[in-house]
């Protein structure tokens, strides 16, 4: 017993080191659990948020009526899913039918093994880090593409085809991206890159800029290649080809319903997580906070380290003012004792975040978030405003403008890392 | 110190599924079935390269194989009825030639595992001092070093010949360019 607690303390005493790196096995669980439960949280608030913001957009309520301002409504969906029947239709092909959800659901909750929410705030650093997670995520095309055979149906098979056609397609431009972003991390003095998620965001301090702006207009073009074509990969609006449903009813996952069905959805939310936080770690600087250079010292550390705290009282105000604002009639009641209930709850949890080594460790994880949660809006703002693209439209925005871009992003990136080294070494001659 | 993640149970473990999944590539009659067992095992070689310390090399052999595969799908899925290659005998009219070649070749693989020079095998036991931190930098200072890279040309000319096989399908597959 002793050894044991001598073993969970251990890794507390070391900084800026993951548990995988340190090769803890107990923290490591308790970080993939706590990612697991933050990813399906993330996902449950997604649900709620997404339906409450298109409705806003199209000047509607939205769901109101389970819990105040319907904030239980993605509990309720949750419950009716899985009491839903689950069905295999006759002419599958069972087998395959019953892989291919968990094999999306894997591949888009795999690839959280690399994601740095803080230097020591990952569950491992790997070496290959960004080239694993666009490896697992290229797995899940995989069982899209299963699903959609193996239904043996006809809208689910062409769903199925499209998603493959778009995802080959974006991938390329989506990688050359990427190459760009890992040729500006060897412009360093040893001249090393990297592929490993953390040491990314490390360079881009060492750099003293987010990549977005390194070498302008260069970083900002990778990254609008990048956040195009990461809204394709997940097949969201206006890529939504694979499950258009005035075309194809839902696409690759027509024939599944109740479980099987929430697994699809729940990968494709985890999946955009996944991707956003790639841009989030290569292009907008991980969990640094603004200005982690320039508006350095003690003083601005502390400023900076009562932004989540700030945050969780924002949310907890919110839920108050609403509180005074519900209905008064008595049936109302109970929903407005529960919204306070809720106020009361993020209130107290912003307060312990200004608790000093509370403060320390969350810092990064709430500039990371923050940034990711940008990118949900971001996507939620994209189906609330575009139209979906045709088909060819679809293959020529991949082949004709984003390949070509970040061909020549590439080159230019590298020449003008060049001439930034070439430069470097100049200078060292000169000084000699 | 932590203890080896690579231990033997792991290998057999993997090697099992990859030969179970090599079996099954062959033996399927259903071409969806085959590609999939083929993915199984190509995911599962991935796996023993992370064991041998190095992950670029994985991590590569997922993305490659991933798209590879999926290509393979459609091609299945777009130029064989599966109803009709069902119903068909799989030939087999070689098997005594395959039978052969299959055990001189795995024949070669023993003995040369056994056989020892003045003393000495082939594959001595021991550890490897693995670089599996840095193994992305290795691999690009054994292709594109000045001093220690010595791959370049034969890497480069490898992507020369996949060029010429793009472009001989393209010149094959269009009347008019």
């Amino acid at each position: 017993m002793h050894e044991f607690i001598d073993y969970i303390q251990s890794y507390l005493k070391t900084k800026d080191l993951t548990p995988g790196g340190d090769g803890n096995i107990f923290w490591a669980t308790v970080y993939i659990l706590l990612v697991f439960v933050g990813l399906s949280v993330a996902v449950i608030a997604m649900n709620w948020l997404e339906r409450k913001i298109l409705a806003h957009m199209q000047v509607r309520l939205g769901p109101m009526r389970v819990g105040p301002h319907g904030l239980l409504q993605p509990i309720a969906d949750a419950i009716k899913l899985l009491l839903k029947e689950d069905i295999i239709p006759s002419e599958a092909d069972a087998a395959i039918f019953w892989v291919a959800p968990f094999m999306v659901v894997l591949s888009a909750f795999t690839v959280f093994v690399v994601v740095p929410f803080g230097p020591a705030h990952a569950i491992t650093d790997m070496n290959i880090g960004i080239l694993f997670m666009l490896g697992v995520s290229s797995l899940s095309v995989l069982g899209i593409v299963m699903a959609g055979w193996a239904s043996n149906s006809h809208y689910p098979l062409i769903g199925a085809l499209r998603s493959s056609a778009q995802m080959v397609s974006y991938e390329v431009a989506m990688g050359l991206a990427v190459v760009s972003v890992i040729i500006m991390t060897s412009l360093n003095l040893d001249g090393v890159g990297s592929l490993s998620m953390i040491e990314i965001v490390k360079q881009q301090q060492a750099q003293g800029m987010w990549f977005i702006f390194k070498f302008f207009p260069l970083g900002l073009v990778g990254f609008v290649i990048f956040a195009i074509a990461m809204v394709a990969e997940t097949n969201r609006a206006p890529f939504d080809l694979p499950e258009a449903e005035s075309e194809l009813t839902a696409g690759f996952h027509t024939e599944y319903s109740g479980f099987r069905w929430s697994l699809f959805f729940l990968a494709e939310y985890s999946a955009m997580i996944a991707v956003s936080s790639i841009a989030v770690t290569l292009w907008l600087g991980g969990w640094l906070r603004p200005f982690p250079n320039w508006l350095n010292g003690t003083t601005w550390d502390l400023v900076f380290s009562f932004f989540p705290g700030l945050t969780f009282l924002f949310f907890a105000a919110i839920c108050f003012f609403n509180t005074v604002r519900m209905p008064k009639h008595p049936l109302f009641k109970i929903q407005t004792m529960g919204l306070a209930g809720f106020g009361v709850v993020l209130g107290l949890i912003g307060l312990a975040m200004f608790y000093g080594p509370v403060r320390e460790r969350v810092g990064d994880i709430y500039w990371f978030s923050a940034k990711v949660a940008a990118f949900m809006y971001l996507y939620i703002w994209y189906r609330g405003t575009f139209p979906r693209y045709r088909f060819d439209q679809l293959m020529k925005v991949g082949w004709k403008v984003l390949l070509p871009m970040g061909l020549a992003l590439l080159i230019l990136t590298a020449g003008v890392g060049m001439r930034t080294e070439l430069w470097a070494q100049v200078q060292e001659v000169l000084h000699k | 110190m932590n203890p080896p993640v690579a231990t033997p149970f792991f290998f057999y473990l993997l090697s099992g599924i990859m030969l179970i999944g090599g079996v099954l590539v062959i033996t399927r009659k259903n071409a969806v079935h085959s590609a999939l067992a083929l993915i199984t095992t190509l995911l599962a070689q991935a796996a023993l390269y992370l064991m041998l310390y190095a992950p670029f090399v994985a991590g590569v052999q997922i993305i490659l194989y991933a798209g590879g595969i999926m290509v393979l799908f459609l091609f299945v899925i777009m130029l064989i009825s599966i109803e009709r290659t069902m119903k068909e005998r799989q030939f087999n009219k070689q098997w005594l030639v395959g039978m052969i070649a299959a055990a001189s070749l795995g024949g070669l693989f023993i003995s040369v595992y056994t056989t020892s020079t003045k003393g000495q095998v082939l594959f001595p036991e021991g550890r490897m001092a693995y670089g599996e931190a840095q193994n992305t930098q290795m691999i690009a200072a054994l292709l594109f070093d000045r001093s220690t890279g010595m791959y370049m040309f034969a890497f480069e000319i490898a992507s020369l010949l996949l060029l010429v096989a793009i472009i001989g399908a393209v010149v094959m597959s269009k009347k008019r360019i």
